[in-house]
């Protein structure tokens, strides 16, 4: 690809979805646009990239942004985030929201491994929840994502990073050379592409929401209005888990960090009194 | 430094998992199959075993149930890795007192998660 080509497609990617694509890394640029070119019917990479300069078409210009920003991912991808939902978040929510369910949000979850490692928790704790009733939603930007994360289906690969082999005699069953996860775990998760630039009053409030890893690829500018909209988006005492690298000190006042929990924030109560 | 014991009738595979091993930290030791990690055991038993399944002499699965009644056998943590990946041999492992499971082929990613898994590195 030409650097022009590379231009073009990074001013896609952040004006549709945020994110900022490194321009010295032609390579991986290359190497997930390929497939994208050939489902498409082009000869090249320049061909698709000239189709989208001069037809615009919508169609194509998501598959290219998709291809581009969907996520590493695995089962309880840094464990502790996961403990800490356990052994800390849970028993909490069990205990606070008798009356209503607990609604958990695994936003920019990638092919669906990070919900699937929540339902497989709370289906371990269900003993302990005293009957609550969870809502659990996963999202992402890209189609592909969301279908793969819906079927449920990962490769041998996929299923050794992160999840523990008792895990997977549990709730999983081979088929063929791939493993697929029973109904009963699938069917805890509704799935909706979600788009974090969006206005996301519409989606309501979270108990929990985790966000991991996806606030790192985009622009100051957009962190921080992602970063508010998610803070707007949980009660007083809810819970946001970002990626362990991932902080919103400097970047906004909305949260603060839960002491001694690296990734874990809540609600600021002087910015809610603030903004109210 | 934490020994690892690596029992594989494949010096190919002996040696790509010291490689890996060396790196997370572990000093290792190598066994052909389960005869000579039994010896090995009886001698000094490691913090942690990683064990193919198909082996002359002693397969995987005999030398891990043997193992487990040894004095002391209790101890190590012992890691199946191995090409057999159906539900029904994962199972037997564990039942036979297996801790993790790896299915071939593997490389360093998948060995550090299991490793992570099983509590022999933080």
């Amino acid at each position: 690809m030409t650097s022009d080509d590379i231009e073009v497609v990074r001013q896609l990617v952040h004006a549709r979805s945020g994110v900022v694509i490194d321009p010295g890394k032609a390579y991986p640029i290359e190497t997930r646009l390929a497939p994208v070119a050939r489902r498409e019917g082009f000869e090249s990479l320049a061909d698709l990239v000239q189709a989208i300069r001069i037809h615009r078409n919508d169609r194509l210009i998501w598959a290219v942004v998709e291809a581009l920003t969907v996520g590493e991912t695995s089962f309880f991808r840094d464990g502790a985030p996961f403990e800490h939902f356990r052994d800390e978040i849970l028993p909490v929510l069990a205990g606070t929201r008798r009356e209503r369910t607990i609604r958990v949000w695994s936003a920019a979850c990638s092919t669906g491994q990070e919900p699937y490692s929540l339902a497989m928790i709370l289906d371990d704790e269900r003993s302990k929840l005293q009957g609550a009733r969870i809502e659990l939603f996963g999202s992402d930007l890209s189609e592909w994502a969301l279908e793969k994360a819906q079927s449920g289906v990962y490769n041998q690969f996929e299923v050794q990073r992160g999840l523990p082999i008792r895990l997977l005699v549990r709730h999983f069953d081979k088929i063929d050379e791939m493993w697929r996860l029973s109904p009963r775990i699938r069917q805890m998760v509704r799935w909706r592409r979600i788009n974090l630039l969006a206005d996301l009053r519409a989606l309501g409030q979270f108990d929990v929401i985790f966000c991991r890893n996806a606030l790192s690829t985009f622009d100051a500018a957009t962190r921080q209005r992602v970063l508010e909209q998610l803070a707007r988006a949980l009660p007083d005492d809810g819970w946001l888990v970002l990626g362990l690298d991932e902080t919103v000190v400097g970047v906004t006042d909305a949260l603060r960090p839960a002491p001694g929990r690296r990734g874990v924030y809540r609600p600021n109560p002087a910015h809610r009194a603030a903004a109210a | 430094m934490k020994t690892c014991l690596v029992v594989d009738d494949s010096r190919v595979i002996r040696k790509v998992a010291r490689r890996i091993l060396e790196i997370l930290g572990f000093e290792t030791a190598e066994a052909a199959d389960g005869v000579e990690a039994m010896a090995w055991c009886r001698t000094s038993m490691p913090e942690a075993i990683l064990l193919d399944w198909n082996m002359p002499a002693m397969d995987g699965l005999e030398f891990l149930k043997q193992l487990r009644r040894e004095p002391a056998g209790h101890q190590p943590v012992v890691l199946f890795c191995t090409v057999e990946n159906d539900l029904e041999h994962i199972t037997e492992a564990l039942e036979a007192g297996a801790d993790e499971y790896i299915m071939k082929p593997f490389d360093g990613d998948i060995v550090c998660a299991k490793f992570t898994q099983a509590g022999l590195i933080a």
